[in-house]
């Protein structure tokens, strides 16, 4: 007979299952977190990669943490410390002329004056538009063509706000809003380099490129995901990225939470098409009417459900979600501060980024499309270390880049050639902007798609749980049917990535769901 | 129906030769990517033959799976909106199956031939559908419908002829029973089936065999008056057998084009195909909120006053009011009833509504406009008890 019985059982203790579950047990309800690795945080953890050496492992800034969350979780309380605010965006020249971009104004040594003015006036109007987006974050998104007066008073909201925009910014917004970043990009700035580093925030860990179409939505998107008071909205949490995921693990027990580690979920119960509980992969049944899942949807309906328990029609939605990661981590442990020219130190500590312009980007993206590793990686860069020593040994440093536009499948295969040669690349990039970093990397992690699929157990190694695009945007998110966080399967709920508002450490798909299931339980 | 506009190559069944032989007035149609004759002799002699003696029709166009694998059931279980509980090898079952938003794909039978092989026999092309309905079970499916060629022998003394034919206990085939007999040095698959509501087989073999098999069938059939039917006379059969078809009584679900204008189970009076208590399959959430909220339809037998067959006349209230359109009208000869099926909007179509069905004909370049009494009838319009009899009895 069942023993373990709960109110709401959370399936992975990432950061939005441990926001879902908090909520969930301030509420008052009585919540099991089950997570299958050795630390709670998914893929926003802290963990070694050489002796003495540690690194935010998946994501390594803090974007897009909902202020909101931090908040209401009081997660300053449980620990969460800040080691560097409103970082700045660094994009790397070979000739050291490099560009600093900042939340308003934007330097460079040979930077036109006509983009220095534009730049300002470039993010406020597209602010406009992502505030539209921020407040749709908020709130389960609307279904549509439904009588739900709550539904249409939402779908109402973003209506008037749109309209508040005035004409000029409605008919930019519908002309931008659908168009590809490289296209806005070539019309707002003269800067390739400029251009480069606003067309990383439309690629990053998506499978676009700058001329694909929709690229200015998701760019929109990650603009809207900092939650931007004066500064940039970027930051490196002390301790690295799992700080931010311990802090809430704290702040979920202080709530009343119980979480429990190495304990991996090998399929949802179901009793005629109610989800009844779990099993674990150690075959313990663990009841509950409510389960949470903070799995990606294809790990949860095809692999925890399975199609079988599901309508074909809804299964054959889940199986068309795009899932293919293209992003790859790679971790340098270096026996020295790596010398970068025309930068000092504090500069150093900024998010650098090497993406010159956006043919180069464009160019690292046609090779991976037909399977190939890029010749010449493009890379968001950030030395932790340089804000929290301790991530390292005393006067070593930690080096972490997302290299995109890394195949999932690459034609050769991932055997040991192909990951030496794509770390070699990724070397010979940084050798043009630090000469001599070669000399200093001690030892080295590299992880590309399948490695990430297996280390966070995210379908395809999509560190987002499926591409965030238009067609894969608000009630279409994840899919028709489970875009309200609640599934065909009763009592399963969805609270990870993959549903609305989406990828990024935001929390806000944890928060929604937790606010929809307490909102079916009343 | 006439459906092959989709289809590139028009293709002889592998009766053709045999059939074209017989096809004294050449009317032919296409049927999928199949020719098949509209009429031999005359639409009366085969009808007739249906109702009186024994009547072949070349069914091989027929769309057919195989579905085999240790989880055919439990595929099966989710694709049907009925129970499969009842199926086991040598049975057949009737049913339906339906998209997410609880509209008819498809109606069609479905064979059990072995401990883990099944045949779906159906109007419509699934095969995207059921790879999908697959995911997750260990099941093959695959399209058979070139590799198997197909005769529904039907009529009082359908039985006699395979008698005659040396089919050793067929006579012991209860409705939807199937078995093998050996023939030639084949098996022939009989299954006690069939679309006109009467005694009948459907005889189902490889095409190599096939113009043996006709050949034999007509040779010991001859003393029973048996005749080949074409496509009329079986449509006059299945209206009066109230049998509903794919394109006609329901436009199938994949070619909706207005998400409104299919049809659900409940609404084609297919209610008993549907086992809401099944945990899962594929409709059964739409047709759950259905049963709360109403369905839209509802598919009527109407028994129409007078002897001008009511094509796709609207059907009226006795306020006048449109309430649904005839969507397959004839008079029945065996019947001896002017018959419809029509759709109506609910509530119309209880057993007291007062309805009229507004029939156009033109007599000699005279167009005439008639409003005919239609009277509600339950059941099938003709239902002759021989159809169940086991074993038939010797006419």
């Amino acid at each position: 007979m069942p023993t373990d019985r709960y109110d709401a059982i959370i399936i992975g203790a990432g950061h939005n299952g441990l926001v879902c579950a908090a909520y969930l047990a301030r509420a008052g309800c009585s919540v099991l977190a089950l997570e299958a690795g050795k630390q709670v945080g998914g893929a926003a953890v802290t963990r070694a990669f050489a002796p003495g050496y540690s690194v935010s492992a998946g994501a390594h800034l803090a974007h897009s943490l909902a202020p909101r969350v931090i908040a209401d979780l009081d997660l300053a309380a449980h620990g969460l410390r800040w080691a560097a605010r409103d970082l700045n965006t660094i994009a790397l020249a070979a000739d050291g002329d490099h560009i600093t971009l900042g939340a308003h104004t934007v330097a460079g040594r040979g930077l036109a004056g006509a983009d220095c003015d534009a730049y300002p006036l470039f993010l406020k109007k597209y602010r406009r538009f992502a505030g539209i987006l921020q407040g749709a974050f908020m709130q389960r998104p609307p279904r549509l063509a439904h009588r739900s007066l709550r539904d249409m008073a939402a779908l109402a909201r973003l209506a008037i706000k749109t309209r508040l925009l005035g004409r000029d910014l409605m008919r930019e917004l519908l002309r931008t809003g659908a168009m590809n970043v490289y296209d806005v990009l070539q019309e707002s700035f003269a800067d390739e380099l400029l251009q480069g580093a606003l067309g990383m925030d439309a690629i990053l860990g998506s499978d676009l490129a700058p001329r694909s179409p929709g690229t200015m939505l998701t760019w929109l998107y990650r603009l809207a995901g900092r939650w931007q008071g004066r500064g940039s909205g970027v930051a490196a949490p002390a301790g690295g990225m799992g700080a931010v995921t311990q802090a809430l693990g704290r702040a979920a027990q202080a709530a009343g939470v119980e979480i429990r580690l190495e304990t991996k979920v090998r399929r949802v119960l179901s009793d005629k098409n109610q989800a009844i509980g779990v099993e674990t992969s150690g075959g313990a049944h663990i009841h509950s009417d409510i389960i949470v899942s903070n799995a990606d949807p294809k790990t949860t309906f095809l692999e925890l459900v399975g199609a079988p328990r599901l309508e074909t029609g809804f299964a054959r939605r889940i199986r068309n979600i795009r899932m293919q990661g293209k992003a790859a981590k790679l971790h340098l442990a270096l026996d020295g501060l790596p010398a970068v020219t025309g930068l000092d130190d504090a500069q150093l500590g900024q998010r650098l980024l090497l993406a010159p312009d956006l043919n180069y980007i464009e160019a690292a993206f046609d090779q991976c499309k037909y399977g190939d590793s890029p010749a010449r990686p493009v890379m968001e860069i950030s030395i932790p270390t340089l804000h929290d020593p301790d991530l390292g040994p005393a006067g070593q440093h930690v080096l972490s880049a997302v290299i995109q536009y890394v195949p999932y499948r690459l034609r050769s295969g991932w055997d040991t050639a192909a990951r030496d040669a794509l770390k070699q690349a990724a070397l010979t990039c940084l050798e043009s902007c630090a000469p001599g970093i070669s000399k200093q990397v001690t030892a080295w992690e590299l992880l590309t798609p399948p490695d990430l699929e297996q280390e966070f157990l995210m379908h395809g190694g999509h560190w987002h749980h499926g591409e965030l695009s238009l067609d894969r945007f608000m009630m279409l998110r994840p899919v028709p049917g489970a875009a309200q966080y609640a599934t065909p399967l009763s009592g399963l709920y969805l609270c990870g990535a993959g549903s609305h508002p989406g990828g990024g450490v935001l929390g806000l798909p944890g928060r929604n769901a937790a606010t929809e299931i307490l909102r079916q339980l009343r | 129906m006439t459906t092959g506009q989709a289809d590139r190559r028009v293709l002889p069944t592998p009766f053709h030769a045999r059939a074209a032989a017989r096809c004294d007035v050449n009317r032919w149609s296409h049927w999928k990517a199949y020719t098949v004759a509209d009429c031999y002799t005359s639409l009366e002699d085969e009808y007739f033959a249906i109702r009186n003696a024994t009547a072949v029709f070349d069914l091989s166009p027929m769309t057919k799976y195989r579905i085999s694998g240790k989880d055919g059931l439990a595929f099966l279980d989710k694709l049907l909106t009925r129970s499969v509980c009842a199926l086991k090898p040598g049975r057949v079952m009737y049913a339906v199956w339906c998209n997410d938003r609880g509209n008819v794909m498809d109606d069609g039978t479905v064979f059990q031939l072995d401990e883990e092989c099944w045949r779906l026999c159906c109007q419509e092309r699934h095969l995207d559908w059921l790879l999908d309905n697959a995911m997750g079970f260990d099941v093959r499916v695959e399209d058979e419908t070139d590799a198997i060629a197909a005769l529904a022998v039907q009529g009082p003394t359908s039985c006699r002829t395979l008698k005659a034919m040396q089919l050793a206990g067929v006579e012991n085939l209860r409705p939807f029973q199937l078995h093998y007999f050996p023939f030639a040095d084949t098996r022939l698959l009989v299954s006690r089936t069939g679309f006109t509501g009467d005694l009948g087989y459907e005889l189902w073999i490889e095409p190599p065999y096939a113009e043996q098999l006709w050949d034999a069938l007509f040779a010991a059939g001859e003393s029973y008056r048996i005749l080949p039917n074409g496509t009329w006379a079986l449509d006059v059969a299945r209206i009066e057998a109230g049998f509903i078809q794919a394109g006609v009584e329901f436009v199938p679900a994949t070619d909706v084009v207005r998400p409104d204008r299919g049809r659900s189970p409940f609404e084609l009076g297919l209610g008993r195909l549907v086992d809401l208590d099944k945990p899962v399959f594929n409709g059964r959430q739409a047709l759950l909120r259905e049963r709360k909220t109403g369905s839209r339809y509802r598919l009527v037998h109407l028994d129409v006053a007078g002897n001008k067959p009511a094509h796709e006349a609207f059907i009226y209230n006795r306020r006048r009011q449109a309430v649904g359109h005839v969507t397959s009208a004839v008079w029945a000869p065996s019947a001896k009833m002017n018959i419809a099926l029509a759709s109506l909007k609910m509530p119309w179509g209880r057993p007291d509504d007062e309805l009229y069905a507004e029939i156009y004909y033109n007599s000699e370049l005279q167009w005439q406009r008639q409003l005919a009494r239609c009277k509600v009838v339950q059941g099938a319009f003709f239902d002759p008890p021989r159809r169940r009899q086991t074993p038939p009895a010797d006419y």
